[in-house]
């Protein structure tokens, strides 16, 4: 099958405007006939379900928490980007569109950013609406800052909780749709399967995660809205029970993957400490509006830290390299996350790493302290302040900025960050590959929609901060409401889906013969020791640096803990109770098979790319040496792959990426 | 460090629970507690024994989701803090450990240490929102300033995570404390003034409805809150409803 963008014609800032006028829209009347299933509950999928509730759809929505309130999105910590120039900046939709654009490294569809750039704005005045409380400043006015790979104040706030409170905004309007009765909310469940009926989505096959039972639901569209698989890599950012399920599963029935190599890899996680970690915490990226992040200069220094000799504060400004101050000056501590991360692996890999696992650089707070602390002196008319006074003036700020960020730290690590340097080094963080979508947002299968981090279209290779939480919003209360409507335009005579179908029984055998596999294989291994080793090939050879040989390697060591796996896995108790070994052992076997066409895509991307470095691919000479080499001539395409058995066997297929209103160059940040 | 662990076992919340006790070794300290409680949980998985359940998600203290009751306190020893945040450096070599589900009746088990905390949604359905279309019409958003501290102290109500601490930790197994917090976000936000009467009025008497005790001003749930929601939002609640009633 052709990959159609759907993309439509005319100038990019009418696009959008344009589709709008020219869709077929769906009689309020006729809505109420026509059933959506929503699969997932964040940002993406809680603000889709509020907002088709709204317009009077039935809505059918599933969450494998408790509430939609535990979502993942609502660990985003730093903000959210609008375009709405109040600081008078110089910012505009265009540029929001540029620095996106730039900042995915020229692999994300212009159409489509262009679009998340234009209702950026309408995102924060709705929030707002809501009761989202966004910090403001003395005026009363909404407050402004900036992050990583940008020049202007264009991100909104809300302490270092900005996801929370946008989740329980959109959470809110779930609420309200939920006692209308416009939303059936189902919780505690996990969509398993997509069932097919004349080739479009027409339900889903769900277990009830306290009963264990399989249920059938049958809709006229089915929108996947499950975040992101950075779990493939066991360590990440991701909540535990972050998975893949969801968007593999419809991958297997036909819709395409896209991209799967693009994983972000954030540079503000605290370092890992141990063989029995679970997870990485992420440090918002805000913090490096005011951290500076160094190594020492001198390897005698580095030994004596780490045997403990020497504590970093010991060290004079002489003694320190700020290694992205020195190479990169025009951003300095503000690089984007890509070029942060690789900066940090690339001291660490020389030898300069500041903790025990040698995995840690440091993000200091003493020169910011005292530059607020000399500001506020002079601001309370305090003259001649001493360095005590100063530290306490100073302390009070950051404290205000980031304090719970600062607490949170202190309470994992058990040091005082406002005392000596925070530790930190790049985690997996979010994925920017996923179910490949047209302009409609619509996968290759009629019917079947993909929204949020679940999708691949706007981040590119890379994703700025601040970005994630507008795209979740924006797709599911700006731009789903309105593509679906033009689909769902030709279901209004259809009726009630019916469950008791032949489409049905055979998905749901499917589903029941795995569950009973799992729960009667009597293996030796549990579903941990698995995930784990997989984590460790893909970290290893499909990390942030990656070569062709290491790439080849992984996919049949992948191959092989996959066979494994499915001889030797052991699921204790049964399948019809809640049975939290048997969720994880379904999502494990999904991540076994991704990791691998994970592995394939990055071998066919020879080139360096966001944070996605090929050791083949390097600038050799010029302004730009050590840097990673894109290469536009051959790779400026997105990779959609379509599933045909064995991930290895998965056939390529290629969008081009058109660039009409932005120059494809080197993306340069010195 | 060696420990032994009593943990409540219950099959569903049909069944009979009881406390059972486990042992773990070579914990280091470290470990989160619910690192120590994935050790324990492997240990049962490689003997064949079904493992612990227990409520668990973002483990960084902010999705509400993990819910143990650790030697008799809410997310245990250590303040302003949840379970997953817990560290086992509070906790010394040889030390026995309780582990329970959070109790109170309108928290029932469905197994092990996990609890059934619908009732939160059901109070949050009662009104818990602002009735505004989300068509993205709305307007400007700096055509509604907001003083800095008010949008603060509605940043503080808001920040509740809704893990149930309160109830968990109160006598009267209240939830005043989460339904506070909530009433007061939007009591001090110009967005939430049209509907703040029916808004207060239908989320307590839900709150009732459910089976939450009332608030004799004993404080412990500020106390274990992990994100240190204070007693005034149930001061203003109070005098919301009063508002409200008049």
């Amino acid at each position: 099958m052709a990959l159609d963008s759907k993309v439509p014609e005319g100038p990019i800032k009418d696009k959008w405007t344009n589709y709008k006028n020219h869709i077929d829209l769906v009689n309020p009347a006729n809505k109420r006939n026509i059933d959506i299933i929503v699969v997932g509950t964040g940002l993406a999928g809680g603000s889709a379900a509020a907002t088709l509730a709204e317009l009077g759809y039935n809505v059918k929505a599933f969450a494998y928490q408790d509430s939609p309130r535990r979502a993942h999105s609502i660990a985003a910590q730093g903000g959210i980007n609008a375009a709405k120039n109040y600081q008078g900046d110089g910012d505009s939709t265009y540029r929001l569109f540029y620095d996106t654009v730039k900042g995915g490294d020229y692999r994300s569809r212009e159409a489509n950013v262009y679009r998340l750039a234009e209702v950026s704005a309408n995102i924060i005045d709705q929030c707002v609406a809501q009761g989202v409380p966004f910090a403001r400043d003395y005026g009363g006015l909404l407050d402004n800052r900036s992050f990583g790979g940008v020049l202007v104040s264009r991100t909104f706030y809300a302490k270092g909780q900005t996801g929370q409170q946008l989740l329980l905004g959109a959470y809110s309007a779930m609420n309200r749709q939920i006692a209308r009765g416009k939303i059936e909310m189902f919780n505690r469940h996990e969509m398993l399967d997509v069932v097919k009926v004349d080739g479009k989505a027409r339900g889903i096959i769900a277990r009830d995660l306290i009963t264990g039972e399989i249920e059938r639901h049958s809709a006229h569209a089915v929108v996947i809205a499950t975040g992101g698989y950075g779990n493939v890599y066991f360590l990440s950012t991701n909540a535990m029970g972050s998975n893949a399920t969801a968007a593999w599963k419809i991958h297997k029935k036909g819709a395409y993957f896209a991209n799967p190599c693009y994983t972000q890899i954030h540079p503000t996680c605290i370092p890992r400490s141990g063989d029995y970690q679970s997870k990485l915490t992420l440090m918002s990226e805000s913090l490096r509006n005011d951290g500076r992040i160094w190594v020492p200069k001198n390897m005698d220094d580095v030994l004596a830290i780490r045997e403990g000799r020497k504590k970093p504060t010991d060290l004079s400004e002489e003694e320190r390299d700020y290694y992205l101050e020195r190479r990169y000056p025009a951003f300095g501590n503000l690089v984007p996350r890509d070029v942060a991360s690789r900066a940090a692996k690339e001291r660490c890999d020389a030898g300069y790493g500041v903790n025990a696992t040698g995995e840690a650089v440091y993000l200091d707070f003493a020169s910011a302290i005292d530059r607020y602390g000399r500001e506020q002196a002079k601001i309370q008319n305090i003259s001649n302040p001493s360095n005590e006074k100063v530290y306490e003036l100073g302390k009070a700020i950051v404290e205000a900025k980031y304090g719970n960020l600062f607490q949170m730290y202190e309470k994992i690590v058990d040091e005082n960050p406002y005392e000596t340097p925070m530790m930190i080094y790049p985690a997996t963080h979010y994925t920017m590959g996923g179910v490949w979508v047209d302009y409609n947002l619509m996968t290759t299968v009629p019917g079947l929609y993909c929204i949020g981090e679940a999708n691949f279209s706007d981040h590119g290779a890379n994703r700025l901060g601040a970005s994630a939480l507008m795209q979740g919003l924006a797709d599911g209360y700006f731009v789903l409401p309105y593509t679906i409507g033009d689909y769902l335009s030709d279901d209004i005579r259809t009726g009630k889906i019916p469950t008791d179908t032949k489409e049905f029984d055979e998905v749901e055998k499917e589903v029941k013969d795995r569950i009973d596999f799992f729960v009667n294989n009597k293996g030796t291994k549990s579903v941990d020791y698995f995930h784990k080793k997989l984590g460790k090939v893909m970290w290893d050879k499909v990390g942030m640096a990656r070569n062709e040989k290491g790439l080849k390697e992984a996919m049949v060591e992948i191959k092989a803990i996959r066979e494994e796996f499915w001889k030797e896995v052991k699921v204790p108790g049964s399948a019809n109770e809640m049975n939290t070994e048997l969720e994880k052992a379904g999502r494990v076997a999904d991540f076994l098979e991704l990791g691998e066409l994970f592995a394939k895509d990055a071998l066919v991307r020879e080139e360096s790319c966001g944070g996605h470095f090929r050791e083949e691919s390097v600038e050799l000479d010029g302004e730009q040496k050590g840097e990673a080499k894109r290469n536009d001539k051959d790779f400026a395409f997105v990779s959609a792959w379509e599933y045909k058995g064995e991930p290895a066997d998965a056939v390529l297929h290629k969008e081009e990426l058109e660039f009409k209103d932005i120059e494809l160059k080197q993306r340069s940040y010195k | 460090m060696d420990l032994t662990l009593k943990i409540w076992r219950q099959k569903d919340s049909n069944a009979k629970g009881q406390m059972v006790d486990y042992k773990v070794t070579d914990i280091s300290e470290h470990m989160s507690f619910l690192e120590m409680m994935d050790v324990l949980n492997e240990q049962l998985v490689n003997t064949g024994e079904e493992p612990v359940a227990f409520d668990h998600d973002c483990r960084e203290g902010i999705c509400g989701m993990c819910s143990m009751y650790i030697n008799g306190e809410a997310h245990g020893p250590d303040r302003g803090i949840t379970t997953c945040q817990l560290h086992m450096r509070m906790f010394k070599d040889g030390d026995t450990i309780t582990i329970e589900p959070f109790r109170a009746a309108a928290f029932p088990v469905i197994k092990d240490l996990i609890v059934d905390r619908m009732a939160f949604e059901r109070i949050q359905q009662a009104g818990g929102y602002i009735s505004v279309n989300t068509s993205g019409n709305t307007q400007d958003a700096n055509a509604i300033p907001i003083s800095k501290h008010a949008a603060d102290e509605a940043m503080d109500a808001a920040t509740c995570i809704g893990c149930g601490a309160c109830v968990a930790t109160c006598k009267n197994s209240s939830a005043m404390l989460f339904v506070g917090a909530k009433v007061s976000q939007y009591a001090l936000l110009p967005q939430g003034q049209v509907e703040a009467a029916d808004r207060v009025k239908n989320m307590v008497a839900q709150m009732d409805l459910e089976g939450f005790g009332n608030c004799t001003n004993t404080g412990a749930c500020e106390v274990e809150c992990p994100k240190g929601i204070s007693l005034d939002n149930i001061a203003r609640m109070n005098r919301e409803l009063m508002k409200a009633n008049i």
